[in-house]
């Protein structure tokens, strides 16, 4: 009962149970820790990846759901922080404890995939999903239209 | 420096089985600077061949930026670019306890406190002792030589990098006589810096506790008992056992664990066990019988008192108008987002554990005692911690991994359940707070009183005896404010319910209390609340301070837009001044808060950057359990379980945040906590503007506003 899909751009065969969310299959069975676990309810936002490329919860995703599909976890933005996001995230010291930070990511580039310029309400409804028990939303939304306007002036 | 030591706890029942209690009070706080000289440097400064240095936090990470402020306070006088160096988290031991707390202990906003002189002493011996090496070396006077970006830099220009004097100059003598920096010179203490930890933080490379994982490593799902203290009368993991990935399943002394070869097998396994339980004392506790259990105790119990000044009985006597009012505080869950996890090898009488932990030497000598073995047989290593707050000060689930993982003879990873975490915290207590004041024919404030009933932390995890003051349940009782007649009392009853450090303690309750019925005075006088507090601060310019440049920057005397309302509170914690301002409206669609403007003297900075990033979270944190959090108790079960029913502050009801930082040479106060002790009374002070309406019982819910 192996479930085969791309995972950041390589082709990967799991064989977890079919109803195993895809974060348990990412994080033990891939080994890829980057994607947190936070309330197993989709409540949280800790484990957003992207399911051919919309924000997904991988804690309420059964792998079978990923069957042929593209995933993309926080490791995919980039390893070395080049990601616009990853930038202004930086140059704005976003994180504190940093656990919610790559559910906050990934939901923020799928945000930008879309709309190149979100107003305060667009972050709002995107980014509302994302808990960040340290409250670092203000420097998130700071962070967000950074990178928006950095995107752009190089698009 | 003098040493003196005799205020430090030495061990705590935490540790070992006996107890030796000596807090640092308030007032002895100068103790903390002795720490530093009193070891080897080394400690803190590691420096390999290859000139890496690594330089020690011995306070864990759990977002308040000590792995950044810390090494800057060694750094400074050590003389290392702060880019270039590597820092690590301490591995318990005694060189490296929290004076301020008595053990290797993170939190109480003591981190930079605590190390602001003893880490600058550190650095400076390791410099001096490099610089004598180098002397040795070249055959010249110290006095030649000086240090610059990891080298000691000669007369002549010769050069050594610290590596390469680093195994002469661990021979040599600790130096005694220690001159530091005078502040106006610093290079990287006190200027806004960028946190270390947040590269692998924005690419999914830091490890938390949750991320740990070592060879042949399994994974652990525990049931525990839906009543916390219940024990396990008998089992039946027959389903359990056949399911697929499943191990074993092991009972140990707070429940039965599955243990399977993925986390997701032995949560699912965990569902198909069957236990009964013996419930305990605890199945009859409900909020209203603690409440009960409260008002019984304000009677019955104890009076302790926190300080009394002049006679407020007789002014109380003589005032022209008194008024008085009750002020209650809700249970609350830590909710760190990282659920509670730990990983643990025990192996041939020893035993390694792993994860975020805010108490290494808890973890250390809890898990020793509960396995039988020498405290120096448990290693305990500290990751990136997802939130604290706090909940990971206690180590039970330290303690269940381990135990677990003896049972079953191989690694195992123990990860909880987000239903597991809320259900089984170490709740805030509940408070009920009895105020009373006096007012002069003229409405000055002669005479103010005011009482805690609540439950004892420190009684719980530190074994403070009974009816003994615990410091940590007077913060923020005892108001700045100039009132001649004043008394502050303390009754301490254990309503059943194990209880926790929540982050800012009992500020959060106290503050409420104060700064709402201050309030209360200010509209008993027909004054207006910011002139009321400014009258009474004469003798206190860091608070007026504080004050004044908030009510400034809201614009206190000037007409707000149609619908939006403020307040106004001010305390002093953790040695740090501050006052806030919280804009809100008030409708039909319930309370929103739209603005917060915090001024804040918090003594010298080390990190200006992060003070801000931390006033501005401990907002959030307070203004999560303003708006609604509230742990609530039937049948001695806990009834919140996830985020759905223990809502927490998002992105949509984020306010904006001003903050005023105060420029300061005074000793730096602690940063981590005091916003959060104030957004309640601001709020609280806010809604009465908006509504006429007095709520005195936290959260400020639709529920309790209706009733107020």
């Amino acid at each position: 009962m192996a479930t085969s899909f791309t995972l950041n751009g390589k082709p990967v065969s799991v064989t977890s149970e079919s109803d195993t969310p895809l974060l348990w299959v990412i994080r033990d069975e891939i080994g890829l820790t980057g994607t947190k676990f936070g309330c197993g309810a989709a409540l949280c936002g800790a484990c957003t990846i992207h399911l051919d490329g919309k924000p997904v919860r991988s804690c309420q995703t059964p792998v079978s759901a990923a069957a042929g599909k593209k995933i993309a976890t926080i490791e995919s933005l980039s390893t070395d922080n080049s990601h616009p996001l990853q930038k202004a995230w930086i140059a704005h010291d976003v994180p504190q404890c940093g656990y919610c930070q790559s559910g906050q990511l990934m939901s923020a580039s799928a945000l930008l995939e879309t709309n190149k310029n979100p107003s305060d309400a667009d972050i709002d409804a995107a980014m509302s999903g994302n808990i960040c028990r340290c409250g670092t939303y203000n420097r998130i939304r700071a962070a967000i239209k950074s990178a928006a306007a950095d995107m752009r002036s190089k698009a | 420096m003098t040493i003196t030591r005799r205020d430090f706890l030495k061990t705590s029942a935490v540790i070992g089985g006996g107890l030796t209690l000596g807090f640092a009070f308030p007032g002895a706080v100068s103790q903390a600077n002795a720490a530093g000289t009193l070891h080897t440097p080394n400690a803190w400064v590691h420096i390999a061949d290859d000139n890496t240095i690594t330089l020690i936090s011995a306070r864990s990470e759990m977002g308040q930026g000590v792995y950044t402020a810390l090494p800057m306070l060694i750094a400074e006088e050590l003389g290392v670019d702060i880019r270039k160096i590597k820092v690590a988290i301490a591995l318990p031991g005694a060189v490296y306890s929290n004076a301020m707390l008595g053990a290797q202990i993170t939190g109480g906003s003591t981190s930079v406190r605590e190390g602001w002189e003893k880490l600058r002493i550190a650095g400076a011996q390791v410099r001096m002792m490099l610089v004598s090496a180098a002397a040795s070396k070249w055959g010249v006077a110290e006095s030649t030589l000086r240090v610059d970006n990891g080298m000691v830099i000669g007369a002549s220009g010769k050069r050594a990098t610290f590596g390469s004097l680093a195994e002469a100059a661990s021979g040599l003598p600790v130096p005694k006589e220690v001159v530091l920096k005078d502040p106006k010179n610093f290079k990287i203490v006190g200027k806004a810096t960028r946190r270390l930890d947040t590269p692998v933080k924005v690419n999914g490379t830091a490890i938390y506790g949750i991320d740990v994982k070592l060879p042949g490593m399994v994974y652990a799902s525990l049931e525990q008992c839906p009543v916390i203290g219940g024990t396990v009368v008998s089992f039946d993991a027959t389903k359990a056992k056949a399911m697929p990935g499943v191990i074993a399943v092991v009972q140990i002394d707070d429940g039965v664990a599955v243990v399977a070869n993925s986390y997701w097998r032995a949560k699912k396994a965990r569902e198909a066990l069957r236990v009964t339980w013996d419930e305990g004392a605890g199945a009859k506790l409900n909020n209203a019988v603690m409440m009960a259990g409260i008002r019984d105790a304000e009677k019955t119990s104890k009076i302790i008192s926190i300080k009394k000044t002049g006679d407020s009985a007789m002014a109380m006597k003589g005032a022209a108008k008194t008024l008085k009012a009750e002020y209650r505080s809700q249970l609350l869950a830590h909710a760190t987002l990282e659920p509670q996890n730990f990983t643990a090898d025990y192996k041939d009488g020893k035993c390694l554990v792993i994860g975020s932990t805010q108490f290494q030497q808890g973890a250390q000598g809890q898990v020793a005692k509960a396995l039988g073995l020498k405290t120096e047989d448990v290693t305990v290593q500290t990751t990136f911690i997802g939130g604290g707050f706090g909940r990971r000060l206690d180590v039970d689930f330290i303690v269940q991994a381990a135990q677990i993982s003896k049972a079953v003879g191989q690694p195992v990873k123990l990860v909880w359940s987000r239903e597991d975490d809320t259900t089984h915290d170490f709740y805030r207590p509940m408070a009920l707070h009895r105020m009373a004041a006096g007012l002069d024919a003229n409405g000055r404030p002669v005479a103010l009183n005011f009482q805690l009933t609540s439950q004892s932390v420190t009684q719980r995890a530190f074994g403070l005896p009974k009816d003994t003051l615990d410091p940590f349940m007077a913060e923020a009782a005892v108001v700045g404010y100039d009132i001649p007649n004043m008394t502050q009392d303390l009754v301490i009853h254990d309503s059943g319910l194990r209880v926790g450090y929540w982050r800012s303690v009992s500020h959060a309750l106290n503050a409420f209390a104060n700064e709402c019925f201050i309030d209360e005075m200010a509209v008993a006088a027909g004054k207006d609340s910011y002139a009321f507090r400014l009258s009474m601060l004469g003798s206190q310019p860091r608070f007026a301070n504080v004050l004044k440049l908030a009510a400034e920057r809201a614009g206190w005397t000037s007409p707000l837009p149609a619908g939006r309302f403020r307040g106004i509170a001010l305390m002093e914690g953790y040695d740090t001044y501050m006052a806030q301002v919280a804009e809100i409206s008030f409708s039909e669609d319930g309370l929103e808060v739209h603005r917060v403007v915090v001024a804040a003297d918090t003594g010298y900075m080390v990190n200006p950057d992060t003070v801000e990033a931390q006033l501005q979270s401990s907002v959030v944190f307070g203004l999560s359990a303003v708006l609604g959090g509230q742990i609530t108790l039937a049948n001695g079960r806990v009834q919140q379980s996830n985020f759905h029913d223990y809502p927490v502050v998002r992105m949509s009801e984020m306010p904006q945040i001003d903050v005023i930082l105060v420029a300061s040479t005074e000793k730096p106060g602690g940063v981590g906590e005091p916003a959060t002790a104030l957004i309640g009374p601001a709020v609280a002070n806010a809604l009465f503007a908006a509504t006429g309406k007095r709520v005195r019982t936290m959260p400020l819910s639709p529920e309790n506003i209706k009733n107020a």
